[in-house]
């Protein structure tokens, strides 16, 4: 069966009022609801593809949350918007689209200079937590996020037109988390700017203290003609999240092959069950929530498989109990889980993965084959199985582009690249802090507790206030906790056992594996910069968002020359550079920006 | 001093420049070629250009005759590697040769009186240059603005992949026996006897005959450190990359202004409108020209000058999104001519820099000109024009390590 809305009065959110809104599609109408995404509208009306890839190869959603880029359409004639971020509205004529053919003044601080001014980067637990610790250290917030709604992907609000009389039945703190959504974008002292992507930041000049500039554009997800902003702050919190990482395997780029946030998403923030027989594969703790999610959506789940042994999991979990025993909410939510899994007899496999889709125009079988703890296959083992969905994570990709380009250094550690902070939660650059995801994967507690520290400090709060001592100590568990996690879920490295000459590595450019290994292996082209340029992997509309991580191993792996010496004006070649931020339209660009009055906010949430 | 195998030849830098300064002499006989780079191959200036092979932007002089030199050797060049080794046909593929063509607009009526006369003058120096009227102009490119006061087309304009490029040409060089050695940074000169007999390295020294410095933008500093500094600047350039669209611009398009922008010398920021396809689907706009040293800090207030003048060249690219903006750095030299042949102050090194943005085109030209110049028959075109010890390259005080 194809995707499907949770009928209106059958939803445990409260009955919907479900207001119908009408769309153009490529010329037939087509019906979706008030508050649904071009992307919920069209899975909705069973359409699990609408966009072709250069080789005619059908695309629909696959991660769901605005990363990957496969789901963009032509709407009210403007081209690449993304179908899952962007909210229906009436009327709307929509396009499918195929590639197969061929200076600033002081937003903050002018007149007000007293007023430490502080901009938070996202909207989810940490950039909310750090909002908040900002106004209670006196300064002033400009809160920022892409979404309409603040939440994050955690707490991802169903729309205001969904009418929802029970949210919170979806969600784990729910009114803690709307205490402290009223608190902060109803305080006076806190410009809340929704539906607000930063496409840049310019660093200040060598030698100048201080962070970089933020250049914002402001309106619906992809639109056009979207106003400039240009903020000037006394400090900066980035807190942008993360990603599913999904490794590749032969077919993954089948419509109905998901990332494990885009079904999660799509339950949550859409009311919409992605199948009846759905297989979620990957590893670590994050598929059960969505094993959850999809359930309480009414979706088949006939499986989930967590790609590492018991052994490396339970390795990793008890080498020191009592650090689990100190994160009580997330030892609770994963006992909460597994009784749901039970309760809907779902099995919990450990040592098993997908390494395959297959199907017509969209996936109708997965294989799935028991795996060595470095995550090569045991021969014979493959199973083959009737699926209508396949939900993946192996990991989670920060959103580095932001750290990246206001010049902050990266840690690396086993699990991938972070930013590196110290204990105060600030990056190697001045006034610049980080918390969430981007600092290392450890769930929304330990993110709430980062942004707490980093907005205090980033609001000019004294660093020895008592209280702080707690939020330090809370912190320093949060992040054993995401070591331990590292450690139990890690990605086995036999994984591109899997891959075949011609599995798609670059989802955007259709780059295969047989062609990165010819280029990383001839000598005279293969400096990383010269292998992008060549293979194309990752030069398209996603910007290596999703590929990026993946070309970077396994060019590494094959051989590639060494990543060269930083040398003055040449940054070394890195899969999170992304000077532009945001794809930002060209008419945009040629605009002047607004310098907004921070004393004015224009932008206040409903608090109602 | 020659050994058995022949003339020792370290060639410093493995852009587009350094790759075929070491194709020439690997093919041309008699020399055993080591290319050295403090990075990888053609990841630099060379992977962050546009890939021109121009004759347009050029008025007559030396550096028109480089480029018709150059325009003549490119495509015999990748004739020759094409039916080198297996592989070589695909490295050639790879390099995306296109000769789509140059349209030069002007928008403004002392613009098309300039155009018109630069075009008499090229036209007398061998080049072709054929005015398009409006209909034509319409015609070769329909989504250009049709606000335009003068279009000339330059048939004899082509575009390469450049990092694809330097690739294939080093690979060809490597096939004929050239050695290439990464991530090996040049620090000092040894020499003996006032010639530089071995170059001081971080992998330690590299003892050689000839030392060809072809570092582009870091061939000032890379000159100081062996003691004989030329004046060689990085000039900064963006260029801004469209999501992939279907096929709207179909010759490199540009500016008048571009012409006027290239031979000046300003510090300041100047921007005039180039716009192009790529065979990806995206398309590139430039161009923007700062002096700035190595800051490779972004600045939106060059990438909307760059927006604003590409959209007064092609209106309907206003709701195009731009996913992408990469800048680099071009070797400058206030004369706006490369330097090519020997140091007279210090025997045993040679220099292949000074390109600015005409690197990509050039190199092949270059190479030419270089084998010769070293073996000592007689050039194609004058060498002299581009002397090492004339007042531009060696005038100006010399670059520190700060200051470049």
């Amino acid at each position: 069966m194809s995707p499907r809305l949770i009928r209106a009065a059958a939803d445990a959110t409260g009955r919907r009022p479900d207001r119908p809104l009408h769309l153009t599609v490529d010329g037939e109408p087509v019906t979706g609801i008030a508050g649904q995404s071009i992307a919920g509208v069209l899975l909705a009306a069973g359409r699990t593809s609408w966009r072709t890839a250069r080789s005619g190869a059908p695309r629909g959603v696959f991660c769901g949350i605005g990363v990957c880029f496969d789901c963009v359409l032509t709407v009210n004639g403007a081209p690449d918007v993304r179908a899952c971020r962007r909210r229906a509205v009436d009327g709307d004529v929509v396009i499918t689209q195929s590639r197969a053919d061929g200076s600033t003044d002081g937003a903050a601080g002018g007149g007000r200079m007293t007023l430490r001014q502080v901009v938070v980067v996202g909207a989810g637990p940490a950039g909310l937590a750090a909002a908040a610790s900002t106004l209670a250290a006196g300064a002033a917030v400009t809160l920022l996020d892409a979404a309409e709604r603040p939440g994050g992907q955690y707490h991802r609000m169903l729309p205001e037109e969904y009418g929802a009389a029970r949210p919170g039945r979806l969600h784990h703190g729910w009114a803690a988390f709307e205490r402290l959504r009223h608190r902060v974008l109803g305080h006076p002292r806190c410009t809340w700017l929704a539906e607000t992507a930063v496409w840049a930041l310019e660093r200040p000049e060598p030698g100048c203290p201080g962070p970089p500039l933020v250049h914002t554009l402001t309106g619906p997800a992809d639109g056009t003609d979207r106003p400039r902003r240009t903020l000037a702050p006394d400090a900066l919190v980035l807190a942008p999240g993360a990603h599913d990482r999904v490794l590749p395997f032969p077919g993954w780029e089948l419509p109905g092959v998901y990332a494990a946030g885009a079904a999660q998403a799509l339950a949550k923030g859409e009311r919409l069950a992605i199948g009846d027989d759905v297989l979620l594969a990957g590893s670590g703790p994050f598929l059960l929530p969505v094993a959850a999610a999809l359930l309480e959506a009414g979706a088949g789940v006939r499986a989930v498989l967590e790609a590492n042994p018991p052994a490396t999991v339970a390795r990793g979990w008890a080498r020191r109990p009592w650090e689990l025993a100190e994160q009580p909410g997330k030892a609770a939510e994963l006992a909460e889980y597994t009784a749901l899994l039970a309760r809907h007899r779902v099995p919990y496999r450990m040592g098993r993965t997908v390494i395959e889709a297959r199907g017509k125009g969209r996936v109708e079988e997965a294989v799935t084959a028991r795996l060595r703890p470095d995550w090569s296959v045991v021969p014979g083992s493959e199973v083959t199985v009737a699926v209508d969905a396949l939900c993946v994570s192996h990991a989670f990709s920060p959103q580095l582009e932001l750290p990246m380009a206001a010049g902050c250094a990266l840690l690396r550690s086993p699990t991938g690249e972070f930013v590196a902070v110290d204990g105060d939660q600030l990056t190697s650059c001045p006034g610049v802090y980080a918390a969430g995801e981007i600092t290392g994967i450890a769930g929304a507690p330990a993110a709430r507790t980062e942004g707490a520290l980093a907005g205090w400090l980033a609001g000019g709060g004294d660093p020895a206030a008592p209280a702080l001592r707690r939020v330090r100590r809370n912190r320093d568990r949060g992040r054993a906790f995401a070591a331990r996690l590292a450690a139990a879920h890690p990605v086995g490295s036999a994984w591109p056992g899997w891959l075949r000459p011609e599995t798609v590595i670059c989802r955007c450019e259709e780059t295969d594996y047989g062609a990165l290994c010819r280029t990383a292996t001839e000598e005279a082209g293969a400096a990383p910069r010269v292998t992008k340029l060549a293979t194309r992997a990752g030069l398209g509309p996603c910007q290596a968002r999703i590929c990026g991580p993946t070309v970077a191993e396994l060019t590494a792996r094959l051989g590639g020359s060494p990543p060269g010496r930083p040398a003055d004006g040449l940054p070394v070649a890195a899969p999170h550079r992304r000077p532009l931020a945001q794809p930002i339209r060209l008419g945009e660009l040629a605009s002047t920006p607004d310098h907004p009055d921070p004393s004015e906010p224009d932008t206040k949430e409903s608090t109602a | 001093m020659r050994t058995m195998y022949g003339t020792r030849v370290v060639v410093l830098g493995a852009g587009i420049v350094g790759a075929a300064c070491a194709r020439e002499l690997a093919l041309a006989g008699g020399f055993q070629v080591t290319v050295v780079d403090r990075g990888g191959a053609a990841e630099a200036t060379t992977a962050h250009g546009e890939g021109n092979v121009l004759v347009s932007d050029k008025g007559p002089g030396p550096e028109l005759r480089l480029a018709q030199l150059s325009r003549r050797l490119w495509p015999e060049a990748l004739a020759a590697i094409a039916d080198g080794p297996a592989g070589s046909a695909r490295a050639v593929r790879a390099v995306e040769w296109d000769p789509k063509g140059g349209i030069v607009v002007a928008t403004t009526e002392a613009g098309a009186d300039g155009l018109h006369r630069f075009a008499a003058d090229q036209r007398a120096a061998g080049v072709r240059a054929e005015p398009l009227d409006a209909a034509a102009l319409a015609a070769a490119e329909p989504h250009v603005t049709r606000d335009h006061t003068a279009a000339l087309h330059y048939p004899e304009d082509a575009q390469v992949q450049p990092a694809a490029a330097a690739a294939a040409l080093l690979g060809d060089a490597l096939a004929h026996g050239t050695t290439l050695r990464t991530g090996c940074e040049v620090l000092g000169a040894r020499t003996r006897g006032g010639r530089l007999t071995a170059v001081r390295t971080t992998e330690g020294d590299l003892a050689a005959d000839l030392f060809i410095n072809a570092a582009g933008p870091w061939s000032g500093r890379l000159a100081a450190r062996l003691g004989a500094p030329v004046d060689v600047r990085p000039r900064r350039g963006d260029i801004l990359v469209t999501a992939p669209l279907p096929p709207t611009v179909f010759h490199k398009v540009y500016d008048a202004d571009y012409v006027g922008a290239v031979g000046s010398s300003a510090e300041d920021l100047q921007t005039s409108a180039v716009v192009e396809s790529t065979r990806g689907g995206s398309v590139l706009l430039g161009s923007s020209r700062r002096r700035t040293g190595f800051d490779d800090r972004l600045r939106p207030e060059v990438l909307s000058a760059i927006a604003a003048k590409a959209l007064r060249l092609f209106p309907g690219l206003a709701g195009v999104p731009v996913m992408r903006a990469y800048g680099g750095f071009r070797p400058y030299v206030p004369d706006h001519l490369p330097v090519i042949g020997a140091d007279p102050r210090l025997p045993g090194l040679w220099h292949a820099t000074g390109h600015e943005g005409a690197g990509i085109g050039l190199s092949i030209g270059t190479a030419r000109l270089l084998r010769d110049l070293v073996h000592g028959t007689e050039p194609e075109i004058d060498p002299a024009p581009f002397r090492v010890d004339r007042p531009a390259v060696l005038g100006a005080p010399a670059p520190s390590e700060e200051s470049v």
